[in-house]
């Protein structure tokens, strides 16, 4: 007995020599310089990111990285940006916040990104942003709608991609309100900042309409108890702030239960292409054959970015020859064009910074509000705001899974401001002339 | 039957003289710490020389060692099985991580001891449960609790973040090493210097007499008792030591990473650990060190392969977890008793060789 206490009072000994001061928030007293340039050669530049390959993010998501990875192939081949060849890295964090931190870490301390480019999602991200700041890593694209993305004062290096959630839950509260009055809304969303952010915007419109709300945990695949919980409360239009998983493993529990109810579901989680692989590999994993084209028949869903079926848009043309060309095997779907409109959107700001290049220098190319892209709304990008796109259009899926806009693209702000016409008169990709004239 | 049983005891332990003398001369508590020493002697040289991250990577090293070394204390030393440990460390690292949030005053070290204090409360209840339950009944209620726990986050989503978690960065670095010494490192030597104190602690009780409890518990639960040995206070004390490591693992990974989050707690975590366990050798403690050396080095490793072999995306996904199961069969189909099996192994082989050379000559 005496050795233990002995024993305890060395650890407790030991351990008070480790640190003398309080372990709360502070400032690590690190500094790093913005002005530097790792990873940057005469000849290429070399960025990372993150993303869930494998995990319960992984289907649909990991097929981000292979769109980006098209792009890049692409750009390379026509000489890069100002002369450098775009170096990709991407490391698998399996949607796990410690993968995350430890993955990030090794990116900046050892493989020496000079940027990071569209780490992926809400719980994993949000766990490195404070350290890529302090390292002063430009943080770009962040794939995730949440609004801590947008907070230039305490995050400068950071910036949004996607539509931020309560944009979106605005325009998809609005349209509710407007084509679906009077009916009752059910809420399943993610039990993270995804479902927090929505339903600020939500609520401004329809508050009164919701009948129930429903929080999953994405590391838990069983949805059966929200999706009765909505039916038993009469709920006829089912509200899906979800990832890919959770939307068809809603659509699939709803129709098992015989429950038919109006989907709609955010950008994150609505792409027709995945959504049928999900719902067939599922099926099968329950042992049926399900008709995706029939389940998603009618399913509303908000996006920003050009749809793939969209054949005469110029940017799809484009992207449609890079995924020819590059991933010709891969199917091209909404997701994989997320990839690849990340990527072409970085490299334009890449090429902004300027062949003499510096970690700030590719920040303020960022926050300069020149970037145009192929999406249909614009970005939020000033030295004030670092939201990324700012509006959304309402589309319907088709029988054959195709989809088709229904309200044309929309823009608002975060608080509670009007809801416009985007109005984006959008450049061509020959206008953009990303391998044209040096700066 | 008291009166007998003491008598008993006392005849089966009275060979062994307290403390008992080693092979050089030194009561274990003592070669215990000039061994911790030398080993933080080692580690902090090494970190002079490695890059910031390798330092990272260290330090991983350390605190999956002492959640592996717990386990192996209660599976290999107690025969308990537990499918669960990761809850362990899923309390250690909230506990940090609240602490760090909302008692910014306390110092880190205090953090530490109160992550397991927590655990070890955990351990008691859960112990207490296990200590009535066997084989796949055990296995069971351990994995449920891996299961259920990180549940708790949905629950309380104010305070523990939901399925977010909660992202922190804690300061332990005394102001005068700020500006020399790197943070990577100085949480290196932090992890390391808890992680090599509690391992004497370990080391210590398994050679000690409760480390002989444990063990006849574990081999054989009637004749313990016959012995005297309270069969359900030696298996609750040893579910309460395992969970205290467990803790400290989680503490030292939420003060590393800066984050706790359900998503990092999952039962694969458990799975892993366990699975680390067998292959570093489930009956000692230094199995633990090669245990934790493979969870972190094979992950790194075999995606070091994938990046560099550029494989498609469907196989490098899953090439690392494929690597770890196929090393982790050879391993304890060629050594049953893990990597510190073979270390044995080969050094019975090496030594029986030396002395037929000396025979020769």
């Amino acid at each position: 007995m005496k050795r233990t206490t002995v024993l305890a009072a060395a650890l407790a000994a030991a351990l008070t020599l480790a640190s003398c001061s309080g372990a709360g928030e502070q400032q690590t007293g690190d500094t790093a310089d913005a002005g530097a340039a790792p990873g940057v050669t005469d000849t290429s530049v070399l960025i990372g990111t993150h993303q869930p390959l494998t995990g319960p993010a992984a289907p649909g998501y990991s097929r981000i990285s292979v769109g980006a990875r098209a792009m890049f192939d692409y750009i390379n081949e026509n000489g890069g940006i100002n002369g450098r060849k775009i170096e990709y890295r991407v490391e698998d964090d399996g949607y796990n916040p410690t993968r995350t931190v430890e993955v990030v870490k090794k990116l900046v301390l050892q493989d020496q990104v000079f940027a990071l480019l569209g780490g992926l999602g809400t719980p994993t991200h949000s766990k490195v942003i404070e350290f890529l700041n302090t390292e002063k890593v430009p943080d770009l694209l962040v794939s995730s709608g949440a609004l801590m993305w947008d907070d230039p004062a305490k995050s400068p290096m950071t910036f949004g991609y996607q539509v931020d959630y309560t944009r979106e839950g605005k325009i998809q509260g609005d349209w509710i309100k407007k084509n679906l009055a009077g009916k009752k809304v059910g809420l399943m969303f993610q039990n993270d900042d995804v479902g927090r952010d929505s339903q600020t915007g939500l609520d401004q419109f329809i508050a009164g309409q919701i009948v129930s709300r429903q929080g999953y945990d994405p590391a838990n695949t069983d949805v059966v108890p929200q999706i009765s919980a909505l039916r038993d409360a009469g709920a006829e239009v089912i509200v899906c702030s979800c990832v890919p998983a959770y939307t068809a493993l809603s659509i699939l529990n709803a129709a098992k239960l015989g429950y038919r109810a109006q989907f709609v579901v955010s950008s994150i989680g609505a792409d027709p292409a995945t959504l049928t692989g999900l719902l067939q590999e599922f099926g099968k994993r329950g042992g049926t054959e399900v008709s995706a084209g029939q389940l998603l028949n009618g399913l509303v869903g908000t996006g920003y970015l050009p749809d793939v079926s969209r054949a005469d848009d110029p940017w799809i043309k484009l992207l449609r020859e890079v995924h020819q060309k590059y991933i010709p095997n891969e199917q091209l779907t909404n997701t994989v064009i997320f990839g690849m409109v990340q990527a072409f959107t970085f490299a334009q700001a890449l090429k902004a910074a300027g062949r003499d290049l510096t970690r700030q220098k590719l920040v303020d190319a960022m926050s300069s509000g020149a970037l145009e892209g192929p999406g249909l709304t614009p970005f939020g990008f000033t030295q004030q705001s670092h939201s990324g796109y700012t509006g959304a259009f309402v589309f319907k899926i088709n029988p054959d899974t195709t989809t088709t806009e229904i309200q044309p693209p929309m823009v608002t702000d975060r608080a509670t401001g009007p809801i416009t016409p985007a109005n984006l008169q959008r450049k061509t990709p020959q206008e953009i002339n990303l391998f044209g004239g040096t700066s | 039957m008291a009166g007998k049983s003491t008598a008993l005891r006392d005849r089966l332990t009275a060979g062994t003289p307290a403390p008992p003398a080693t092979r050089a001369g030194m009561p274990p508590l003592v070669r215990h710490l000039l061994l911790a020493l030398a080993a933080l002697a080692v580690i902090v040289a090494l970190t002079f020389v490695v890059d910031p991250f390798t330092n990272v990577r260290l330090a991983t090293v350390g605190y999956y060692l002492i959640a592996v070394a717990g386990l192996t204390l209660l599976t290999g030393f107690n025969g308990q099985v537990s499918l669960g440990h990761g809850a362990f460390m899923f309390i250690g690292a909230y506990t940090v991580a609240l602490l760090v949030l909302h008692v910014p005053s306390l110092p880190f070290w205090a953090d530490l001891l109160l992550a397991a204090a927590a655990s070890g409360v955990a351990g008691t209840l859960a112990g207490a449960a296990a200590a009535r339950l066997h084989g796949p009944y055990l296995a069971g209620a351990t994995l449920a609790l891996a299961v259920g726990l990180p549940a708790v986050t949905q629950r309380f989503p104010e305070l523990l973040g939901g399925s977010n978690g909660l992202a922190f960065t804690v300061n332990s670095r005394p102001a005068a090493l700020a500006g020399t010494i790197p943070t990577p490192q100085w949480q290196a030597w932090v992890v390391w210097t808890t992680v090599l104190l509690a391992l004497v602690v370990l080391a210590n009780l398994t050679r000690s007499r409760f480390g002989r409890t444990l063990r006849a518990v574990r081999d054989d639960e009637v004749s313990a008792e016959l012995a005297g040995i309270h069969i359900g206070r030696t298996k609750i004390l040893a579910f309460v030591l395992s969970a205290v490591c467990g803790g400290l693992a989680g503490g030292l990974q939420a003060f590393l990473l800066g984050t706790a989050a359900p998503g990092s707690f999952t039962p694969v975590l458990s799975l892993s650990l366990l699975a680390a366990m067998v292959l570093g050798g489930i009956g000692s403690m230094w199995g633990a060190l090669w245990g934790a050396l493979a969870l972190v080095y094979f992950q790194a490793w075999s995606e070091d392969l994938t990046h560099a072999l550029e494989l498609g995306t469907d196989i490098a996904n899953n090439l690392p977890l494929a690597v770890y199961g196929v090393v982790l069969i050879v391993v304890v189909l060629a050594f049953p008793q893990g990597i510190q099996g073979g270390v044995r192994a080969l050094r019975t082989r090496l030594s029986r060789l030396r002395r037929t050379e000396e025979g020769h000559r």
